[in-house]
C-alpha cells in the first residue's frame, strides 16, 4: 500500500499581516513617512467632519416657519429655509395645483430612462425611439398645457430643478448627434460642407455661453419681425443645444482622428459606402473611445444650466438665490444652507452620470490585458 | 372644397393678425384691457420691495402698488403678471411693451426721466445711502464718522456719493470696496471696517444677515437722494395718471384713516373727501378711463399706504424700517399726495 503524498495544511498567514491590524500596518504605518502622512490626513479628516457634522446636524434647526427658527446662539444650518422653499427649489413657480404634471413626466420619462441604461433588458430600439420620439412631445404637452383641457402653464412661471432638468437634458440629448454630423463634417472631403462645419464649430467655441444666451435673449428678437416672440426659454434651449454640440464635436473628432486608416481602407475594400463604414466601423469604435470625454462635456453642460439665470429665467441655483431675498428667512445661515443645498443636488446628479460613464466604459471595454 | 379654402383663408388670416406688431406705446390702457392683466416689472428679489414668498407669491412695497394699479383698472389686485428684470434690462422692457409699467426700485433721475424716454409717476419709497456702524461705537450721527473704514460695493454711486460726503465735511475716511454686496456684508461682519454703507432700505436688509443684528445700528442720516418711484412709457398720459394716482388713492386713503378693514363702513361716511374718494362722489374714475370705485378697490384688496409700508418694511416685519422720511406730510414725512378733488 503506498502512501500518497499529503501536502500539510496551510499555516494561516502570520498574524501582522492579516486581520484590521495588519491591514493598518501595511496600509498605514509601512514606513515612518507613511505614519506621518497617515496622522496629518486623520487629523485633517477629524477637523473636516467636526465641523461639518457640527453644522449640518448637532448646530442646526430642523423645524420652525420663519427665521427665528434659525437664531440660535450658535447656529448652524438652517434646513426649515430648505424644507420651506422645497417645492419653490424643485418646480419654480409652476403653479402648485399642477405640479402633478411635472411628477408625471419625470416618473415617465424615468420609467422610460432606466431599462435603456440597464444592458441585460432588451427592447433598446423601441426604447430609444419612445424616447426621441413620443416622449419630448408629451413632455411639451404635458408641462406647457394649453391643450386637452390642461391649463396653460407659461415658461416663465417653469423655475428651480425642473428648468434646469429642461435645459440640460435638451442640450445633452440634441449636442449628440448634431456634434457627431459636425465632427463628420469638419473631416468630410467636400469643401463647402467641411469650412461650413468648421466655421459653425470655431464660432460658437470661440464665444462663452454667457455671450450665447445673450444674443440669443437680447439679439435674436432683432432679426425676427416685430410682435413675433419666441418663448425665453426655448431661446435658451437653442442656445445650449448649438453651444454643447460645438464642443461635441470636437470631443468625437478627437475619437474620430484616433481610428487607424486601415480600419477605414479595410471597411472600404468590403465594398461598403461611406455611411455603412461610419456607421459600423468607424462610430462604434470612436464613440467608445470618446466616452469619458463625452460624459465631461455632458457634466459641464449640465453645470452651466446655471447661466440662464443671466438671462431671467430661474434654474436651481437662481430660485435659491432668489429666495435669499426673502426678508422673513434672512438669518445669518441662510444662504451657506441653500448653496449647500444646491451643491448637493448638482453633486448627485453629476456624480450619477460620471459613474454610469465608468461602468459603460467597462462594460464596452474590449481591451485584452 | 370652398368652405375648406375659406377655413384657411381665415387661420392664416389669424396667424397674420397675431404676429402683427403689438403698439404698445399708444394706448397703454386699452392693451392691457384687451389682454385682461397688467404686466409689471419688478426687482429680480429685493426684500421688502419684491421679493418671493414660501408659496413662490410675489411680496412687497413694488409688488403692491402693481397689485394696486391692477385693482384700479379691473377691481381686482390678482390680475397682474411679475415679471423679474435686471437693472441693466429694465427700461429696455418698459420701452419694447415688454412690461406696461415698472415697479422696480428705481432712482428718479433728471436724466432718466428726460432722456430714456420714460416718465416716472411718483415715489413710493423714499430712499438714500446711509450708514451701519456697531452700536457699541456709540455713534449716532454721520458726522462722528471722521477716520472711519467703509465697507462697499465697487463701482456704484455708493462709493462716489461716500468721498463726496467725506470731503466736503472735511473727513477722512478709508474705502473698502468689494464687487459683491454679500462679500462686502461679510467683511463688515467680521470686523474688516468700522461702518457699512449702501442705500438705507438694503442696509435694514443686510443686517439680518449679521451673526447678531441687535449689535448694529443704521444711523438715521442719509447722505444721498434716492426717491424710488414707478415708470411708464413716455407719451402715454392717460396710463400714467393712472398708476400716479393709483398710488396717491393709498396715500389719501391713510391720511383720511380708510384701511382696508373699515373701507365698507366708510362707504356711508359723510366726509366729502372720502366719498370722493370711495368713488360716491364725482367722477374721477372716468376720467381716467377706468371705474369710479376704482380707489375703493384699491383699498379693498391692497389697502392704504401705510398698510402696505407695515406690512412689507414695516416695524413688525424682520426689516422693522421706521416710517421716518416716509411718513404722511402731516407726521412729518415727505409723503404729499394732492387731493382728490
Amino acid at each position: 500500500m503506498s502512501a500518497t503524498w499529503q501536502p500539510k495544511p496551510a499555516r494561516p498567514a502570520p498574524t501582522h499581516v492579516v486581520g484590521v491590524w495588519g491591514w493598518m500596518r501595511q496600509n498605514l504605518f509601512a514606513t515612518p513617512g507613511d505614519v506621518l502622512l497617515t496622522i496629518i490626513a486623520a487629523l485633517a479628516l477629524y477637523y473636516t467632519i467636526d465641523v461639518v457634522f457640527h453644522w449640518a446636524i448637532i448646530d442646526a434647526s430642523f423645524s420652525g416657519t420663519d427665521r427665528t427658527a434659525c437664531l440660535k446662539e450658535v447656529q448652524g444650518a438652517c434646513w426649515p429655509f430648505i424644507e420651506a422653499k422645497f417645492g419653490q427649489f424643485i418646480y419654480g413657480r409652476y403653479p402648485e395645483a399642477e405640479r402633478w404634471r411635472v411628477d408625471l413626466v419625470y416618473l415617465i420619462g424615468f420609467v422610460g430612462l432606466v431599462p435603456l441604461l440597464v444592458p441585460q433588458i432588451g427592447w433598446k430600439r423601441a426604447n430609444v425611439i419612445f424616447m426621441l420620439g413620443p416622449f419630448p412631445i408629451f413632455a411639451f404637452l404635458m408641462l406647457t398645457g394649453g391643450a386637452f383641457g390642461l391649463v396653460a402653464v407659461e415658461t416663465t412661471d417653469w423655475g428651480g430643478l425642473l428648468v434646469t432638468l429642461v435645459v440640460a437634458i435638451t442640450g445633452i440629448v440634441a449636442s449628440l448627434p448634431l456634434g457627431i454630423l459636425l465632427a463628420l463634417g469638419r473631416r468630410s472631403e467636400m469643401s463647402i460642407v467641411r469650412s461650413l462645419c468648421i466655421g459653425f464649430i470655431e464660432i460658437f467655441r470661440g464665444v462663452p455661453l454667457i455671450t450665447v444666451l445673450f444674443m440669443a435673449s437680447v439679439m435674436l428678437p432683432l432679426f425676427l419681425p416685430d410682435g413675433v416672440n419666441f418663448d425665453k426659454l426655448m431661446r435658451c434651449l437653442i442656445g445650449v443645444a448649438l453651444f454643447s454640440s460645438a464642443y461635441m464635436a470636437e470631443v468625437i473628432r478627437g475619437g474620430l482622428q484616433a481610428i487607424p486608416k486601415g480600419q477605414y481602407e479595410a471597411a472600404a475594400a468590403l465594398g461598403l459606402g461611406y455611411w455603412r463604414v461610419t456607421g459600423l466601423v468607424v462610430l462604434p469604435q470612436a464613440l467608445k473611445m470618446t466616452i469619458p470625454g463625452i460624459v465631461n462635456t455632458f457634466i459641464g453642460l449640465f453645470k452651466d444650466t446655471t447661466l440662464v439665470l443671466i438671462v431671467g429665467l430661474f434654474d436651481l441655483l437662481g430660485i435659491v438665490q432668489f429666495h435669499f431675498t426673502d426678508a422673513s428667512w434672512a438669518t445669518p445661515e441662510t444662504h451657506i444652507t441653500g448653496y449647500v443645498f444646491a451643491a448637493f443636488v448638482f453633486w448627485v446628479f453629476c456624480f450619477a452620470m460620471s459613474r454610469y460613464s465608468i461602468f459603460m466604459e467597462n462594460r464596452l471595454s474590449t481591451d485584452r490585458d | 372644397m370652398k368652405k375648406l379654402a375659406e377655413i384657411f383663408a381665415a387661420s392664416a388670416a389669424l396667424t397674420l393678425l397675431t404676429l402683427l406688431p403689438v403698439r404698445a406705446a399708444e394706448d397703454t390702457l386699452q392693451v392691457v384691457q384687451q389682454r385682461g392683466y397688467v404686466k409689471c416689472g419688478v426687482s429680480q428679489g429685493l426684500p421688502g420691495f419684491s421679493n418671493p414668498d414660501d408659496k413662490g407669491n410675489w411680496n412687497g412695497i413694488d409688488v403692491d402698488l402693481c397689485r394696486a394699479v391692477a385693482a384700479a383698472v379691473f377691481g381686482t389686485d390678482e390680475k397682474v403678471k411679475f415679471t423679474p428684470l435686471s437693472a441693466k434690462e429694465r427700461f429696455t422692457a418698459l420701452q419694447s411693451g415688454e412690461v406696461d409699467l415698472l415697479a422696480r426700485n428705481t432712482t428718479w433721475s433728471m436724466h432718466r426721466d428726460t432722456a430714456l424716454g420714460v416718465d416716472f409717476t411718483g415715489v413710493n419709497y423714499y430712499d438714500g445711502q446711509g450708514f451701519m456702524v456697531r452700536a457699541e461705537l456709540g455713534i449716532t450721527s454721520t458726522k462722528e464718522l471722521d477716520g472711519a473704514s467703509l465697507c462697499t460695493n465697487l463701482g456704484t454711486t455708493t462709493e462716489l456719493n461716500a468721498a463726496d460726503y467725506f470731503r466736503t465735511h472735511n473727513m477722512q475716511y478709508e474705502m473698502v470696496a468689494f464687487e459683491k454686496a454679500d462679500e462686502a456684508v461679510s467683511a463688515y461682519n467680521t470686523g474688516r471696517c468700522d461702518a457699512y454703507t449702501t442705500d438705507q432700505s438694503a442696509l435694514y436688509a443686510q443686517r439680518l444677515k449679521l451673526t447678531d443684528p441687535k449689535a448694529h445700528v443704521v444711523l438715521p442720516q442719509i447722505i444721498s437722494k434716492e426717491p424710488l418711484g414707478p415708470v411708464v412709457r413716455q407719451g402715454d398720459n392717460q396710463w400714467g395718471d393712472i398708476v400716479r394716482w393709483s398710488h396717491n388713492a393709498m396715500l389719501n386713503a391713510e391720511e383720511l384713516g380708510v384701511t382696508s378693514s373699515n373701507v365698507e363702513t366708510m362707504k356711508s361716511s359723510t366726509n366729502p373727501s372720502i366719498k370722493r374718494l370711495l368713488g360716491l362722489d364725482g367722477s374721477f374714475g372716468a376720467n381716467m378711463g377706468i371705474s369710479n370705485d376704482w380707489a375703493y378697490h384699491i383699498i379693498r384688496t391692497v389697502g392704504n399706504y401705510a398698510e402696505t409700508f407695515e406690512r412689507n418694511v414695516g416695524k413688525d416685519t424682520p426689516l422693522g424700517i421706521a416710517r421716518g422720511v416716509n411718513a404722511l406730510w402731516k407726521d412729518g414725512g415727505l409723503q404729499y399726495a394732492p387731493p382728490i378733488r
